[in-house]
C-alpha cells in the first residue's frame, strides 16, 4: 500500500514516513503542495493514504486538499491532515473540503495508528 | 536507580490495596505498582517506594493513602477505545433496544469510567443515531476515584486525549475549544451521572440498567468478588439488556446467566436470566 506525505519539514516528514513504513507502506514524500501534485502526475500513482500539512509554501495542505478532491482520480485516497493549525474552524474547514480525518501535532505513533483504523486502513503488514 | 520494594513491602502493599479498593495485585503485577506509585513520589515528597510504605502503614489516612489508591485506580481509557465495542453498540444493541422500547430513554452504565472518555464515546453514538431517544437517556459513570468522576463531570480533555481514537467529525460536532483544551458540549454533558461506587461492595439506588460497560476491570478482583459483581450487575439489568466487557475477558467460570454472541469483532452479552 503506497502513501504520500507532504509536509514543509523534511524532519516531520521523515517521522512520519518512517511511522508509515513501519506500519507496512511505501511512502512518497513531497515538500509543498505543487511538488506533490507534480510527483503524482509523473508517477501516475493513487495513493491509498495521503497526509498533509497545512501551512506550506507554494501551494498550502488546504490547496493540495482541494485540488486532490477535484480529481476523480483520487476519490479512492483517504487524506488526513496532519497539522498544527488546532482550531475548529480549521478542521471543519478541512473536513467540508473532503478531508476525511484530521491530526493534531504533536501526536504519538498509537494516535497516527488509531486514526488509520478510523480510515479504515489496517497495517498493511 | 531508588530502591526497589522489598517482598515484605510490596506483600504488604497488595494488602492495603486489596482492603482499600478490592484491587488483587499479586507478584505478577509489580511492574504496575511500580509504574503507577513511582510517579507519585515526587509530588508527594517522598524519596523511595520503601518510604512511601512507611508512611502508608501510619494512621489515620492521609492525602498520601488517598494518592495511591487514586493512582492504582485511575485505568487508562480513551474515545473509541478498541473500536469494535462500539461498533456494536451502533449496529446490533442500539437499533434493538429502540426496536423494543421506543422512544424512551435508555439507562446505561459504564462501571469504572476513569476520566469519562467510554460515557462520552457513548453519548456521542446515540445522539448521533437516535437523538431523540438520547435526550431521554442518561449514562451513569462510577469509580472508585473521586478525581476522574470530576474529569468526568467537567468533560475536558488535552489535545492528547481528544487526538486518540476519536473522529473528526466527532470532534467538531460535540466538542468546542476551552483555550488550550476542548470541553464536551453541554448537550452530551447532560446525559452524564456520576457516583462514586467500589464495585466490590453492595450498591444501592442504581436504577435498571438496559447497557452495562464494565471493560477492563474485572482482571483486577479476584475470582469469587468477580462472580459477586457479575451477579450484582446481573440483577441491576433489563431482562434483555446487554453487557460489554474488555476484548480479553470472560464470563466463563463467572456466570452462566448471560447468552453470549459473536457480533463482528467483538463479544456480545445479554442477560438470559
Amino acid at each position: 500500500m503506497n502513501a504520500l506525505v507532504v509536509d514543509d519539514s523534511r524532519a516531520i516528514r521523515s517521522v512520519i514516513a518512517r511511522m508509515l513504513r513501519g506500519m507496512g507502506y511505501s511512502v512518497a514524500e513531497a515538500g509543498n503542495g505543487r511538488d506533490a501534485l507534480d510527483q503524482l502526475a509523473q508517477s501516475g500513482s493513487v495513493p491509498v493514504l495521503a497526509l498533509l500539512d497545512w501551512n506550506m509554501p507554494v501551494m498550502d495542505g488546504y490547496a493540495l486538499l482541494r485540488e486532490l478532491r477535484a480529481n476523480d482520480r483520487y476519490l479512492g485516497t483517504k487524506i488526513m491532515m496532519v497539522t498544527t493549525e488546532t482550531e475548529l474552524e480549521r478542521m471543519q474547514a478541512a473536513l467540508e473540503a473532503g478531508a476525511d480525518e484530521y491530526l493534531m501535532k504533536p501526536f504519538t505513533p498509537d494516535a497516527l495508528r488509531e486514526k488509520l483504523a478510523i480510515l479504515g486502513l489496517e497495517a498493511a503488514a | 536507580m531508588p530502591p526497589a520494594l522489598e517482598p515484605a513491602d510490596f506483600v504488604w502493599l497488595c494488602t492495603f490495596l486489596r482492603t482499600e479498593s478490592a484491587l488483587v495485585i499479586d507478584e505478577s503485577k509489580e511492574y504496575l505498582v511500580t509504574t503507577r506509585l513511582s510517579p507519585i513520589l515526587r509530588e508527594l515528597g517522598i524519596a523511595s517506594l520503601p518510604e512511601l510504605v512507611v508512611q502508608l502503614k501510619r494512621r489515620p489516612m492521609t492525602t498520601v493513602h488517598r494518592r495511591v489508591i487514586e493512582a492504582m485506580t485511575t485505568n487508562e481509557t480513551s474515545f473509541f477505545r478498541d473500536v469494535h465495542p462500539f461498533e456494536t453498540l451502533k449496529n446490533q444493541v442500539l437499533p434493538d433496544l429502540v426496536r423494543r422500547r421506543g422512544s424512551a430513554g435508555l439507562n446505561i452504565w459504564c462501571a469504572a469510567s476513569s476520566t469519562g472518555q467510554e460515557p462520552y464515546t457513548i453519548a456521542m453514538v446515540l445522539r448521533d443515531m437516535f437523538p431523540d431517544v438520547a435526550a431521554r437517556s442518561r449514562i451513569y459513570c462510577t469509580d472508585i476515584n473521586t478525581l476522574v468522576l470530576e474529569r468526568t463531570r467537567q468533560g475536558l480533555y488535552t489535545q492528547l486525549e481528544v487526538n486518540r481514537g476519536l473522529p473528526a467529525p466527532m470532534l467538531v460536532k460535540y466538542f468546542e475549544r476551552k483555550g488550550s483544551e476542548w470541553q464536551v458540549r453541554e448537550e452530551l454533558r447532560r446525559m452524564i451521572d456520576t457516583r462514586v461506587m467500589n464495585l466490590a461492595v453492595p450498591w444501592t439506588g442504581m436504577p435498571t440498567m438496559d447497557i452495562v460497560f464494565i471493560r477492563n476491570v474485572l482482571i483486577y478482583f479476584d475470582v469469587p468478588t468477580k462472580k459477586q459483581i457479575i451477579t450484582r450487575i446481573r440483577s441491576n439489568m433489563a431482562m434483555d439488556g446487554y453487557l460489554f466487557l474488555g476484548g480479553a475477558e470472560t464470563l466463563l467460570n463467572i456466570d452462566d446467566n448471560f447468552a453470549r454472541s459473536h457480533e463482528g469483532k467483538s463479544t456480545l452479552y445479554k442477560r438470559a436470566a
